[in-house]
């Protein structure tokens, strides 16, 4: 089976894609790799189609806001490579914060609802995709949620008093 | 059952009473009152326990679910709403026939609970009209009793021209429904 190590991995996608990849690590869970935005939909497609990678399954993919970096909003996916049982985690970071990514649809149709999932709690928007709309939260709902300046407790509610619940 | 629960007040003779029809009709109804469990998290757990057989609500009248909304007489909101699901229990409160009544079960279900969160309903007296909350997180099944048992209070004692006063009217036009 394919057991291809991690640093094969790296090195044919630096060899594949040069300055596209901008970080590796190894330290952590899995192979985390840092990529360009621009390039992100390329990688993952040879990711899943070069046999020699073999990663074929989407486990998941999700938008991440940190607020206090200089390319706050990203976006982070994994995949699996079932017959070797191996691991490996893409990021991508951008400073626009109405970004748009290229959508993973046509390589995984999986992705669909990741997408739109990120899309409703960050507002990170998928060219390409079919049905761009919001997932979990209300359609009349305003504002990206899990974007860190929204806040958290209801703003509509106006029976709570401040002093009562030490705000 | 105590003679509490169904005594009417009346004229009583030997073999009959004389009564009015208000009271006639609110005791046939309290007695037999049809839940429509709306059940969405661990209050719905309590509800479970509540209609088994250690507690039992059909010693109440009430073992009888209606899980449509045309021919329950008592919604039961049991847990989180989101605001995304409250369309739909509004929705299903709009296909209730008269008289209808409604019971909030647990925090949740009446202030929003711990979920002070964008997402979370913040009670559901903001779409619906309430007629008994009961307090807890969550709460015993004797409180849900308690609460089904003030709701029999209500209809015990309903007028029978109720739903049609300018009042409850108003009170339906204050929710936008009808």
């Amino acid at each position: 089976m394919n057991s291809i190590d991690n640093e094969t991995i790296v090195a044919r996608l630096r060899e594949q894609f040069q300055e596209a990849i901008e970080k590796d690590d190894s330290s952590g869970d899995m192979l985390t790799v840092t990529v360009t935005p621009d390039r992100l939909h390329d990688i993952l497609r040879f990711m899943k189609e070069e046999p020699s990678m073999g990663y074929h399954y989407l486990t998941t993919l999700c938008g991440v806001h940190f607020p206090d970096d200089p390319r706050p909003f990203g976006l982070m996916v994994q995949l699996h490579n079932m017959p070797a049982n191996r691991r490996v985690r893409f990021k991508t970071f951008t400073a626009d914060s109405d970004p748009v990514f290229r959508s993973l649809t046509d390589i995984w149709p999986a992705s669909n609802w990741m997408e739109r999932e990120a899309f409703d709690f960050f507002g990170f928007r998928f060219s390409g995709h079919p049905d761009m709309r919001r997932i979990l939260n209300m359609d009349s709902l305003e504002g990206w949620p899990l974007r860190k300046e929204y806040p958290l407790e209801d703003p509509f509610r106006k029976d709570k008093d401040d002093k009562m619940f030490g705000r | 059952m105590s003679k509490e629960l169904t005594k009417l007040e009346g004229y009583e003779g030997p073999g009959f009473l004389a009564t009015s029809l208000d009271k006639a009709v609110g005791l046939a109804r309290k007695n037999s009152i049809w839940p429509l469990p709306f059940a969405t998290s661990c209050c719905g757990i309590e509800f479970m326990a509540t209609m088994a057989s250690t507690y039992d609500l059909g010693r109440f009248g009430s073992e009888r679910l209606s899980f449509s909304p045309r021919q329950a007489d008592l919604l039961m909101v049991m847990g989180t709403i989101a605001k995304k699901m409250g369309p739909v229990l509004r929705q299903v409160y709009e296909q209730m026939a008269e008289p209808r009544w409604v019971i909030a079960v647990g925090a949740c279900a009446s202030t929003g609970g711990i979920f002070d969160t964008y997402s979370v309903l913040q009670g559901i007296d903001r779409i619906i009209p309430v007629d008994v909350y009961v307090p807890g997180c969550p709460p015993r099944p004797e409180q849900i009793l308690d609460g089904v048992l003030k709701i029999q209070d209500l209809v015990a004692n309903e007028s029978l021209r109720r739903r049609d006063s300018q009042e409850y009217k108003d009170l339906l036009a204050s929710y936008g429904i009808e």
